[in-house]
């Protein structure tokens, strides 16, 4: 308990950390996402190509690879006086994007024929079909799988910490090696996670509560 | 989309596919600005110097890459296996009738799925237990088997290699668990009572009956969950195992050019490399999990 009580600075500054890589991430990521679908399904053949290609790479990459490419090269190519939090963001969101989009995507096909068709029957584009009508029912059937991903983005942004963002990893390197016990520290960070978790599961339970209509 | 007709829009005439033609060669030459920039502030930056590149002509560093990925692919090879071996024996234990086999199968699975890998890694790597026991197993197969153990000690015998193991098979073995797990609720009543209407027992149902239905069923998500195994090897990186990221990292620290480390070159190579290696990994899972390459995945019953 001790270990907690001791250093309750030192685990809020990485528990906000945390919460902030997350929740910036996440938004950023569901836009690059939601782009990423728009091409997938668009009707321009060169967009798809390029969508479909930009997610197979995103998900076949390492996220400590990508977060190599963006911390080594976006300085190398001018941008110097970006954060490293900016830098985290940027490869944490690029590498969820893909798997929204793959989510996103799959929820596209659970939105009924007939909805696409009576929008393209009043005259509605492309684009007012995807974003007006078909996106938002898509969305709300895949909510299950965008918390997955969601989650496992709030845990993948332990990695920042590896890259000097100060979070959660940042506390439990500090900590060990102040020499406290690693079992401890380990079960205390732990539980953060696990809390932070609970927390985003809990956001995606009430969004499916709230969004659900009787089919 | 591919041949059903579209649903989300009118199927294209003659002028609307010359409009998309259009955008598309717009992204395309988007694309390509974008990239002819980059290519150009790199080589201001003197990225493209011989003198940076020129060091993977030498032997010693191209071995120095292939001994990064044959150390990749240890590390992978032993996390698969432990993973597997772990997400069986949890999968049984949550399907357990025993409560005190089964509550702490599911606390394993759910604590281990939900904590991000590299705190996992992390604590393993700084737990004086799992390193005196690695050093001292080194120890005894040195004593023990004379040339040949200390080969083996020297290989596998170093606690970063198990501390990254032991993580990447807990968490994915965690997920490999949940993934049986569902697989077996969904193999049908039927198949269990028959099988019990046999005569056999409990562990002959399912290991007989039920696992390799389930196997079957899940091999689709099993094999994306190895892929994602490879990656996660990558996390190796921070507790200093010498794998590819890492052993690109020390190249590129030892190598001194005029304009700067080549961080930038390793990590093109490094980098490809380990895309390649995902990407050839992804491509066979998929060979794999194809419907037509798997016999019946249900026996009609």
């Amino acid at each position: 308990m001790h270990v907690l009580l001791d250093n309750l600075g030192l685990f809020r500054r990485g528990f906000v950390g945390t919460v902030q890589l997350t929740v910036v991430s996440a938004t950023v990521a569901l836009l690059l996402g939601g782009i990423l679908t728009l091409f997938r399904i668009g009707p321009v053949p060169l967009l798809r190509a390029i969508g479909a290609g930009a997610v197979t790479l995103l998900c076949n990459t390492p996220l400590t690879l990508l977060f190599f490419g963006v911390t080594l090269g976006l300085p190398m190519l001018g941008l110097t006086d970006l954060s490293y939090f900016t830098l985290a963001v940027v490869a944490l969101s690029a590498y969820s994007s893909a798997f929204l989009c793959e989510a996103l995507r799959s929820g596209v096909n659970t939105v009924d024929t007939g909805q696409a068709e009576a929008a393209r029957s009043l005259g509605l584009t492309f684009p007012q079909t995807a974003l007006l009508v078909v996106l938002p029912q898509a969305g709300r059937a895949v909510l299950p799988p965008m918390s997955s991903v969601i989650i496992t983005l709030a845990k993948n942004s332990a990695l920042a910490g590896g890259f000097s963002v100060f979070e959660m990893f940042t506390v439990e390197k500090t900590l060990i090696e102040q020499g406290y016990a690693v079992t401890t520290v380990f079960l205390w960070v732990g539980l953060a996670y696990l809390v932070l978790i609970a927390c985003i599961s809990a956001v995606f339970r009430f969004l499916e509560w709230r969004l659900a209509v009787p089919r | 989309m591919k041949g059903a007709a579209p649903v989300l829009f009118d199927a294209p005439g003659p002028r609307a596919r010359r409009r998309h033609r259009v955008y598309g060669l717009l992204a395309l030459a988007g694309a390509l600005a974008v990239g002819a920039a980059v290519l150009l502030r790199l080589s201001e930056a003197g990225q493209f110097v011989g003198a940076m590149w020129e060091p993977f002509t030498y032997r010693g560093v191209q071995e120095r890459v292939l001994r990064g990925v044959l150390d990749t692919l240890k590390a992978f090879g032993l996390a698969v296996v432990l993973s597997l071996v772990l997400g069986v024996l949890l999968a049984t234990g949550r399907l357990s009738s025993h409560r005190w086999i089964r509550w702490p199968c599911a606390a394993v699975v759910e604590v281990f799925r939900a904590l991000p890998l590299l705190i996992l890694i992390f604590a393993l790597y700084n737990m004086a237990g799992l390193r005196d026991a690695v050093e001292g197993f080194g120890n005894a197969l040195r004593n023990g088997l004379g040339a040949p153990g200390d080969w083996l000690a020297t290989h596998y015998a170093t606690p970063t290699l198990w501390a990254l193991a032991f993580g990447v098979a807990l968490y994915n073995g965690a997920v490999h668990a949940e993934l049986l797990r569902s697989g077996a609720r969904a193999v049908g009543a039927g198949q269990w009572e028959a099988a019990y209407a046999l005569g056999m027992r409990k562990r002959q149902v399912l290991s007989t009956v039920v696992l390799p239905q389930t196997v079957r069923a899940m091999l689709p998500g099993i094999m994306s969950q190895i892929v994602v195994t490879l990656k996660d090897t990558s996390l190796g990186f921070i507790i200093m195992y010498e794998e590819l990221l890492y052993a690109g990292k020390l190249l590129a620290q030892n190598i001194s050019t005029p304009y700067g480390y080549p961080y930038l070159p390793v990590l093109w190579v490094v980098g490809s490399l380990y895309v390649v290696m995902c990407l050839l990994l992804s491509l066979l899972a998929r060979q794999i999990a194809r419907p037509r390459n798997r016999r019946e995945a249900r026996v009609r019953s």
